[in-house]
């Protein structure tokens, strides 16, 4: 994920054992509007590194985005990049 | 898309939505009549774990994570109850034809209801090959079965909508 400096905010995705990697994919895909080889590898780094970076932006657009994955059941959380 | 369920498995189905619509109480759910009438809801995360997992902590820092939670988490109750509205309204045995947002809403309810259980069985990466070698007659392998059955049916709908 590349995050610009003038937009700090992170949306980060934590790996869980419910939510099947078929799905996670679907809704980055979805979601985000990612393609699906962008969303397998973000899915994969969620899966085996326990967390990924998904998006970036102002703090509004992160808590939208984590909103959003809520209602997906998707287990995220809004962080600053330090 | 067209699905195909008999009335035992409807039957699952259906009894698995109502706990999720009993468990996800609607909306603002404070004392204070303006608050509610401004969609403010509770700042603290739920003690229960099912609905931890299911509105999870969105900050790290406590004070951040309850203003978000303040705002955010009447709406997320919502959207999860009218998915699950959705899902009961459909789920009849025989055929049903699906709309796509229809099937959108199934695909998250069928997820809040395995994170339900997931939750409450305490599932780890290995369930599906625990469940495999689970001895039919241990008392867990019903809930377990259940389990393993909405996970097909979850990814099946999933590959059915990409």
């Amino acid at each position: 994920m590349d995050v610009r400096p003038d937009l700090p905010w992170l949306t980060v995705v934590w790996n869980d054992p419910v939510n099947l990697m078929s799905y996670v994919t679907y809704v980055f895909q979805t979601v985000f509007g990612y393609s699906r080889e962008k969303a397998e590898k973000l899915m994969l780094d969620v899966h085996h590194k326990g967390k990924a970076v998904v998006s970036s932006g102002t703090r509004e657009e992160m808590e939208r985005d984590v909103q959003i994955m809520h209602s997906y059941g998707l287990w995220a959380t809004v962080q600053k990049q330090s | 898309m067209i699905a195909r369920f008999d009335a035992a498995e409807i039957s699952v189905l259906r009894s698995l939505l109502s706990q999720i619509l009993e468990l996800v109480e609607p909306g603002p759910t404070g004392d204070d009549p303006l608050e509610r009438a401004l969609g403010i809801g509770p700042s603290e995360q739920p003690t229960d774990p099912v609905l931890a997992r299911l509105f999870p902590s969105a900050y790290e820092d406590h004070e951040q994570s309850a203003e978000f939670r303040r705002y955010t988490e009447a709406t997320l109750r919502e959207g999860k109850r009218a998915d699950a509205r959705t899902m009961l309204d459909s789920a009849l045995p025989g055929e049903v034809e699906l709309t796509q947002e229809q099937a959108q809403a199934w695909m998250r309810a069928l997820n809040d209801v395995r994170l339900a259980l997931g939750t409450r069985l305490e599932v780890d990466e290995e369930v599906h090959d625990e469940i495999a070698a689970m001895a039919e007659d241990d008392p867990r392998y019903p809930a377990y079965v259940t389990y393993d059955w909405l996970t097909y049916l979850q990814d099946t709908l999933v590959r059915a909508l990409w």
